[in-house]
């Protein structure tokens, strides 16, 4: 289990298409209404190409690659948790109305304390060949 | 403010609105079975307990925050345990700091989040960029 784990280890990746429905579906669970996240004349009056997706929206489907894997199998120990999350917003991701965005997600291991039973695992995340978030950290821990 | 109360369904509508597959958020019998009351909440659900007192911030008249103008820089949130179902969450928003940059301010908030028994359980930091007139 955790003695497998690595630094530089890749422990999960996968592709997400955000699209309008879940911007709408977004807004209702959150409860951010801001109208630049449905309505492209109003995103495009702020000087957005057009309705974009809420940032954490993005924070918040970057991390799950990561919270199935503590879950899985190959995950690191029983009572895998994220103890904190952090990123920086660096760039927009406009959703399209048709085709949507689609967010690549990659999750490694940056940091390993196998004694204390938590590390760091770095996220990049793309959207459109660019980097989306910057400073992407998650802490997990375990039992 | 008055305390908010972390509901199972709006739990579960969150991990549904943000991808999530995780058993233990959308299963309470799963999340019964690995040793938590209730469904777990996704890493970033208090931010839906820190848009109440964040609106707050932003909406008090002498903020003269124009909401349209305001962009999310950084996001944050620092775990003493998972939020669970069932949980009773006062927050607390302190603005830790306020920076000029070239017409634009940045904002950074601490929402620190306590239960019933005024036991930590997150802290979540924003920094909002206000954006000046163009």
């Amino acid at each position: 289990m955790s003695a497998a784990l690595e630094v530089g280890q890749v422990v999960a990746e996968r592709t997400y298409t955000l699209t309008r429905d879940s911007l709408v579906r977004y807004a209702g669970a959150s409860g951010d209404f801001n109208p630049i996240h449905y309505r492209d004349d109003f995103a495009q009056s702020v000087g957005l190409p057009g309705a974009i997706a809420h940032g954490m929206l993005t924070m918040a489907t970057a991390i799950q690659p990561v919270v199935d894997w503590l879950e899985g199998d190959s995950g690191p120990g029983a009572g895998a948790w994220v103890s904190d999350y952090q990123v920086r917003f660096t760039r927009p991701i406009a959703v399209d109305a048709e085709t949507g965005a689609e967010l690549v997600v990659s999750a490694k291991i940056g940091q390993l304390d196998a004694e204390a039973k938590s590390a760091r695992v770095d996220l990049t995340v793309t959207f459109a060949g660019q980097t989306v978030l910057g400073k992407a950290q998650v802490r997990v821990a375990w039992a | 403010m008055a305390p908010y109360l972390v509901g199972r369904e709006k739990v579960r509508e969150f991990a549904r609105a943000t991808a999530s597959t995780s058993r233990l958020s959308l299963d309470p019998e799963a999340a019964r079975a690995a040793g938590y009351s209730d469904v777990v909440a996704p890493p970033t659900f208090a931010v839906v307990v820190q848009e109440h007192t964040l609106q707050q911030l932003l909406s008090a008249p002498d903020a003269g925050i124009d909401f349209s103008r305001v962009v999310h820089g950084d996001q944050r949130f620092s775990y003493t345990r998972p939020i669970v179902a069932g949980d009773e969450l006062t927050a607390t928003l302190t603005v830790a700091s306020v920076k000029s940059l070239g017409g634009h301010s940045m904002v950074t908030a601490e929402s620190v989040m306590l239960d019933t028994a005024g036991e930590h359980v997150v802290t979540a930091i924003s920094t909002l960029v206000v954006r000046g007139d163009e």
